[in-house]
């Protein structure tokens, strides 16, 4: 092996070595038994699991809701968990008593259709869910077969004690116990973001004395016992012992490597499975997907409720009635054989008459309550996801990935989402750093544009006249912003641009000895690891962190390529200014002084080819200027003007400094630190900070890095779109707070001139001396008070603030929320969180995204969203009302658990303010109308039923009854919940706060509703009382035949067929064929099947026997009455609209009579003022900044004036 | 292009569409729309329903010794042996054109009682005896001397049975008693080769627990032909309701006296229902009823007025 021998003992390199001093062999192992403790893991001996007690659970996952045998009555039971639902069964089974006042079939037939499509659905998303599992279950892995040989197995075929080769950027099968690496110290490297969305790489280390067993071979006779705790949910620990050739190994979480997580840079791992299947710790983590219902469709719960107590009610007066007839007036009745009948009409028993009448007319007046309402829902919200699926526009052709709904019951919530909870990297981010800007000896480099700059660039340009003439004397770059990239292939980190400096060009500049100094620092001062691409000799590198990665790459870029590390020293090729060549230098490292976060800076001293120490340093600027030598300051001004310019930017970071040492002071300073590392002991941390203190003084500055975090693309547009339509935007991050605020800048959520309230722990020094002392409850006492201070002094800033320009920005970490989110201060929290603009949260753990969640979901009572990228967002995900998962990435658990699912953070804006505000119209609206025309018509049923002294007689024919929710109103509505636009999409994005509709609930409140169910009476009532009184005894036509029962009920049927139709047609602003060919095709079906069903034989087809053809189509009085109800019924809407439209339009009116007139072509200047008027007022985006901006430099010309 | 997104306007949302939107000038011009067909609809059927000339004659209480309360007048109508006939004459006010159409008119009768409705059976209609299809729905009419009723039901049993025949100006009018009833009834639900058999009504009431409803039946006149029976059993929408009896070809004048002999045998005063004679001429529309032309005129006239308001509104505050 050839490549053995290039490799590096990684652990005894400088930052490893320093880093893990800790990890002491020998640790005495823990006895592991008892409860809890009982798994015991035959290594290489899966046959020992084949039978009890050692048989565990296989490494099949399985996450469906359903399988073969539980799918029918699973699914069933939950259908009938809708009270409607169960209703309707009730009425059905009832049906098949002389209780009915139908025939079975005629109620059975439209249940089973409705039910039947519900689980169909059901059905199929669960075989969807079992398709993805089976994907998962079917990858494969190398696992030892006996002699040493490997085969490639499949996942779910995988047994505890089996030995598996994984390979790298690769995924493991199941939790192992890390027996060796392609590194010979047995160390690899784990990416976790799929379990805490960390992005940083694990180090894990195998067991000393498993060390050697790296090769396929030496596995044929590899045997050893595991006894370990039993499956459990926590990440972090792990317990056990692994028995190997007479020793007994303790094991710690250090040892395991977590299915779900990945190999990186490591070549392969072996490991023994310890935990499969459901029993991993990621599967013992995963918790049942909550269901989640929208408002709306909880609202809907409580208008069924409604309408059964009106249903109730009605069936309690017609019984009370019926029963008092059927007492006084029935035993006159001769005609109905009162003296001998059933049960059902016994005047001597009229209480129990009545009691039973009263079932009877429950299922009666059932048709007030929708029964197709559920399922229609259903059918449309999956429609309605399929349109979200299909959105080219929120297609990302990158990764080929389109939007996926993947529950479709939550699309109307999309229209009313209040507050936006948003994960920082892979989300905002992409988990790119790219070396952008950098300022050398006091000059300022780079002319790459980040993306927040392109978007304040182009409001700035698109702003309104008046303030553009002021704006254009100031350019936010101070340079010309507008060029290109050149066409030279992106490098990955890098997005540098400036010939200055570029392609040996530095040489030049004014500063070259300082800008080489620089460059060199880039190149040393890391702790990357070169790889050579042996075929196109380009270098590549492993890093600790992306931004690290990013300063080497730059270095390269420039002409300091840093191509080979060897144990003691950095091997560069540089570009040599005088020879004009690319020149082979070695510079030997002397010590590494690692970074930490409360160093805030990193160092190493090197020794170049002539011998010369130096002292390379880069860290935070605060850190590094207090450290400066008093001539090194030369640049200090320009470079923190430079530095505030790229922190507003939201660029990330650090000063660049040196110091040239002599010989004596090194060596002697050397005494010191080798002292302080070989030192064993509580104090060692303490001693090599001071080593290090001792040294890293009397810097000389030379310049500063800027580099972005790249945010995704079009991010800021999108947030400052978001702001625009009314929502509040709070990112939670698992970052340190510096990285927090500069995105936060980078977005726009925070800019120069927002009141920063942060809230922390690190500043309160009470705090952190009772941390200290280690006395738990102290440290709690102090904390609570000293954030309960914080918060209120919070509040009060803002309360005294008399500028109602100013915005405040709230910042919080997640010590200090742990605390804030106790029950005593989460209210006060919430309320300072909502009276600021933005709210940032940084080092938040999963558990507490959740919690934040929940406090504005539960505090404010309004919808929230949350979306995320990785397994740290899940919890947040499934606790906000709508969870959206960033698809396309490599971790598949935020989208597994999200609600929707998008490629790029900037399709939310689409998703929301474009379907979201189609969707809740739409749903909001047809359920209205649901209601309404069941209202329509189970209201003439109980008008009628008066006339027939409430004997439980229908006027129409049991069939219309069953169809008219099937088939004569059910298309219409299904196109207006599908299609339905008030707006085009366009409009949508230009009025932003069209989206307050939804976000008011404009469209579902309780008058809304309840105008709707006037509506529904109105027309009732008319179509009811017109038809008795234009069909009353008289003729109805010419050849002197009277009205029967027959010719009654298939008038005013047709009225209702009519009147509901056209209403539908009233309400729908955007006809398609396809509305047109369902209104229209619905009222012809109506007829169709008058005709058909009137044309078969008599006996099946009773009262509708020839009803239209001989009785009802030649008669002229039919056609005339139907006219006349149903414009009747449909005037006091007609009305009604047209007042409101005239005289108190909502937005969309406008929009669509702006639209109507043509304005957008005609008259774009209009068009663009209204929509700039329709925008709300916001404190974030880049607007808000562009705005500021603006009310600064008017400041500043009145102030020159 | 990937395979699972499809740039079609379906799928964009983009189809072709109108979007018709409520302006005021199309608010006005929909008012005036109604307006302008609906009061010339109202006129017409307005008109149509004044022209109609309508006697109506209520006999039930004439038809019955004076001075009884009313348990005496059931008695009365009960028993076989009083002379139930009755005279009534009615002068023709108006000229009515021919056909004209006699009607009888029940009050506070409930054919629309589920009870009622349901006592049929459409198989035994049709087809008879050789029907099999249950009659428990015809109970207690269903059996009589434990054999099948034809036809069953409490519908059939209460066949309205009063008679008249009519004399104008002392002379006889010839009634046509055909073609009073739906062709579609006759042809397809009432069967040409079905007789009544068995029927109640035809035997005298009391030994064997028999109670006579109304009409008796002529066993040798098959169902279909019996259009009296057809007529009742189309049941009536409300509980006040016209049957068709009769039409009289030709037309009367002004000044016509019409003697009408009754046979008042139909039982109405157990319930206090009322019973009259009704000789109408018909119009397109039917008979007479104003509601359908007020109908058309107040909506109509509705329009109009709103368009008056929309129109004023509209230019005063045009927005």
């Amino acid at each position: 092996m050839a490549q053995k021998k290039n490799r590096i003992r990684l652990s005894k390199l400088y930052s490893y070595a320093c880093s893990r001093p800790s990890v002491a062999e020998g640790n005495v192992p823990v006895p592991v038994t008892g409860p809890g403790f009982s798994r015991v893991v035959y290594c290489n001996q899966p046959s020992l699991h084949k039978a009890k007690p050692f048989k565990y659970r296989s490494n099949y996952v399985s996450t469906t809701k359903y399988n073969v045998v539980t799918f029918f009555p699973k699914a069933l039971f939950e259908q009938f968990r809708r009270v409607a639902n169960l209703y309707f069964l009730f009425a059905a089974a009832l049906s098949l008593t002389p209780l009915a006042p139908f025939t079975a079939a005629s109620l059975i037939a439209p249940l089973v259709f409705v039910v039947g499509l519900s689980m169909t659905k059901e059905a199929i998303e669960d075989w969807r869910r079992f398709l993805q599992d089976e994907e998962v279950n079917k990858r494969k892995v190398k696992v030892h077969v006996g002699g040493g040989k490997f085969e490639l197995t499949q996942w779910q075929k995988l047994q505890v004690g089996d030995v598996v080769l994984v390979e790298k950027d690769n995924f493991f099968p199941a939790d192992l116990l890390l027996l060796s690496s392609s590194y010979p110290d047995g160390i690899c490297y784990v990416e976790t973001m799929n379990l805490d969305g960390e992005t940083n790489l694990k180090l894990k280390k195998s067991p000393e004395r498993t060390v050697e067993l790296d090769e396929d071979s030496e596995f044929g006779n590899f045997r050893g016992i595991i006894k370990c705790e039993d499956p459990n949910a926590d990440l972090y620990t792990f317990v056990g012992n692994l028995e190997y050739n007479e020793d007994v190994i303790p094991l710690g979480p250090q040892q395991i490597l977590l299915r779900d997580s990945k190999l990186r840079n490591t070549t392969f791992v072996y490991g023994v499975v310890i935990f499969s299947g459901h029993d991993t710790k990621v599967m013992q983590n995963s918790t049942e997907p909550p269901s989640k219902r929208s408002s709306i469709e909880r609202k809907m719960d409580y208008i069924i409720y409604l309408l059964f107590s009106v249903l109730l009610l009605i069936g309690t007066v017609g019984s009370i009635v019926f029963g008092l007839k059927t007492k006084y007036d029935m035993p006159k009745w001769w005609y109905m054989r009162p003296d001998d009948t059933t049960i059902f009409f016994n005047p001597k028993k009229s209480v129990v008459a009545a009691l039973l009448h009263l079932v009877t007319a429950l299922i009666l007046y059932g048709y007030l309550i929708p029964i197709s309402l559920y399922v229609s829902i259903e059918i449309v919200k999956v429609l309605q996801a399929m349109f979200i699926n299909q959105d080219l526009e929120m297609y990302y052709p990158e990764t080929d990935t389109p939007a996926r709904a993947r529950t479709s019951n939550l699309n109307e919530e999309l229209g009313m989402v209040d507050t936006i909870l948003s994960d920082k990297t892979g989300t905002l981010t992409c988990n790119m750093m790219e070396f952008i800007k950098c300022s050398i000896a006091g000059t300022p480099y780079g002319k790459g544009v980040t993306e927040v700059e392109k978007a304040t660039a182009k409001r700035l340009g698109k702003g309104s006249p008046d303030t553009d003439a002021a704006v254009e004397s100031e350019n936010i770059n101070g340079e010309d912003s507008g060029i290109e990239m050149t066409s030279k292939p992106h490098v990955k980190g890098f997005n540098f641009q400036d010939d200055r400096i570029m392609n040996g060009n530095w040489i030049h500049e004014p500063h070259s000895d300082d800008i080489r100094m620089f460059l060199r620092i880039l190149a040393i001062c890391q702790t990357a690891i070169p790889e050579e691409d042996a075929s196109t000799g380009t270098i590549s590198y492993e890093a600790e962190s992306p931004d690290e990665a990013s300063f080497v790459v730059a270095a390269r870029e420039l002409g300091f390529e840093f191509y080979k590390r060897t144990q003691s020293s950095v091997l560069l090729r540089e570009f040599d200014p005088t020879t004009l060549k690319r020149v082979q230098r070695e510079y030997k490292i002397l010590n590494l002084l690692e970074f930490n976060s409360t160093r805030k800076r990193m160092s190493v001293v090197v020794q170049d080819e002539s011998g010369q120490i130096f002292l390379f340093c880069k860290g935070a600027d605060s850190v590094i200027f207090e450290r400066l030598k008093n001539n090194g300051r030369k640049y200090e001004d320009s470079t923190k003007k430079h530095l505030a310019t790229y922190g507003d930017a939201g660029l990330r970071t650090l000063a660049l400094a040196y110091r040239k040492l002599d010989e004596a002071e090194y060596t002697e300073w050397n005494a010191i630190f080798v002292k302080a590392k070989t030192t064993v002991g509580a104090n060692r941390e303490e001693l090599l900070d001071e080593a290090s203190e001792k040294i890293e003084k009397d810097l000389i500055l030379v310049g500063a890095t800027a580099v972005e975090d790249k945010l995704q693309k079009g991010v800021p547009e999108c947030i400052d779109h978001l702001a625009q339509a009314g929502l509040k935007i709070w990112v939670l991050t698992g970052d340190k707070m510096e990285t927090a605020i500069n995105i936060g800048f980078a977005c726009s959520l925070l800019r120069q001139g927002m009141q920063q309230i942060i809230i922390s722990l690190e500043n309160s020094s009470e705090a952190k001396a009772a941390e200290q002392s280690q006395d738990k409850e102290m440290l709690t006492k102090v904390s609570m008070e000293s954030i309960t201070q914080q918060i209120s002094n919070g509040q009060q800033k803002i309360i005294s603030e008399s500028n109602e320009d100013s915005a405040f920005a709230l910042i919080i970490d997640g010590k200090a929320l742990s605390y804030a989110l106790k029950d005593s201060l989460k209210d006060e929290l919430l309320r300072l969180a909502t009276s600021c603009a933005s709210v940032i949260c940084c080092r938040v753990s999963p558990k507490q995204k959740a919690l934040v969640t929940q406090l504005v979901r539960k505090g404010t009572g309004k919808t929230t969203l949350a979306i995320g990228d990785g397994a740290n967002d899940v919890g947040m995900i499934q606790e906000a009302d709508i969870g959206v998962g960033i698809s396309g990435v490599e971790g598949m658990q935020a989208v597994m658990a999200s609600d929707f699912a998008i490629a790029q953070f900037r399709f939310l804006e689409r998703l929301l303010i474009v379907h979201g505000h189609w969707c809740y119209k739409r749903i909001s609206i047809m359920i209205c109308y649901f209601f309404y025309k069941n209202i329509t018509f189970g209201l003439t049923l109980f008008y009628f039923e008066a006339y027939t002294s409430f004997s439980g007689q229908s006027a129409y024919n049991d069939w219309y009854m069953s169809l008219f929710n099937v088939f004569f109103s059910s298309l219409p509505v299904l196109a207006l919940g599908v299609f339905e636009k008030d707006v085009p999409a366009r409009v949508c994005l230009e009025f932003p706060t069209l989206y307050q509709q939804g976000t008011k609930n404009m469209f579902f409140n309780w008058p809304y509703i309840l105008a709707w169910m006037f509506n529904g009476l109105c027309s009732s009532a008319i179509t009811y009382f017109f038809a008795i009184n234009i069909y009353q005894h008289q003729a109805f036509r010419k050849g002197g035949q009277t009205v029967g029962l027959e010719e009654l009920g298939a008038a005013m049927y047709t009225c209702v067929v009519w009147t509901v139709n056209l209403q539908i047609a009233l309400i729908i602003s955007y006809f398609t064929w396809i509305q047109h060919l369902f209104i229209w095709g619905s009222i012809g079906l109506w007829y169709l099947f008058l005709v058909v069903y009137g044309s078969i034989k008599p006996d099946l087809s009773t009262t509708a026997y020839k009803v239209l053809v001989e009785a009802l189509a030649p008669t002229p009085s039919y056609w005339i009455l139907v006219l006349v109800i149903v414009i009747a019924c449909l005037l006091p809407y007609f009305v009604v609209t047209a007042i409101h439209n005239s005289f108190w339009p909502k937005d969309h009116h406008i929009l669509q009579e702006m639209m109507h007139l043509q304005k957008h072509t005609r008259d774009p200047e209009m068009w663009s003022r209204e929509g700039s008027k329709a925008r709300h007022k916001t404190a974030i985006g880049c607007s808000a900044r562009v705005e500021d901006k603006i009310r600064q430099l008017k400041m500043h010309a009145r102030h020159n004036r | 292009m990937p395979q699972c997104v499809h740039d079609s306007k379906l799928a964009q949302q983009e189809l072709p569409a109108c979007k018709p939107l409520l302006t005021p000038a199309w608010v006005i011009a929909m008012f005036i729309l109604v307006a302008a067909a609906f009061v010339p609809i109202g006129a017409f059927a307005l008109l149509a329903s004044l022209n109609v000339v309508e006697i109506v004659d209520q006999y039930d209480n004439i038809c019955i010794p004076d001075a009884t309360t009313n348990d005496q007048r059931v008695k009365h109508i009960q028993n076989y042996q009083t002379d139930k006939s009755c005279m009534r004459v009615l002068k023709v006010l108006k000229d009515m054109k021919g056909p004209i159409h006699i009607f009888y008119q029940l009050e506070h009768f409930f054919q629309n009682h589920r009870r009622y409705v349901k006592s049929r059976s459409d198989q035994q209609l049709l087809k008879g005896h050789a029907s099999n299809a249950s009659l428990d729905g015809c109970k207690p009419e269903n059996v009589f001397n434990n054999q099948v009723i034809v036809p069953c039901g409490l519908i059939a049993w209460s066949l309205f049975n009063d008679t008249f025949s009519f004399l104008v100006n002392n002379q006889s009018l010839s009634v046509n008693r055909n073609g009073i009833s739906w062709k579609s009834d006759r042809d397809f639900k009432f069967g040409k080769n079905v007789f009544p058999s068995n029927f109640p009504n035809n035997y005298p009431a009391g030994p064997n627990g028999n109670v006579v409803g109304g009409a008796k039946l002529n066993e040798a006149l098959p169902l279909s032909d019996n259009e009296d029976l057809i007529v009742w059993m189309r049941t009536a929408a409300f509980p006040k309701f016209r049957k068709p009896w009769g039409k009289i070809e030709h037309g009367l004048s002004a000044g016509d006296l019409i003697t009408i002999n009754i046979t008042n045998v139909y039982n109405t005063y157990a319930f206090g229902g009322r019973k009259k004679l009704v000789i109408s001429t018909t119009s397109w529309l039917g008979g007479k009823n104003c509601f359908l032309g007020i109908a058309y005129l107040t909506v109509g006239g509705f329009s109009i007025i709103w368009a008056v308001v929309f129109f004023i509104l509209h230019y005063r505050s045009a927005r």
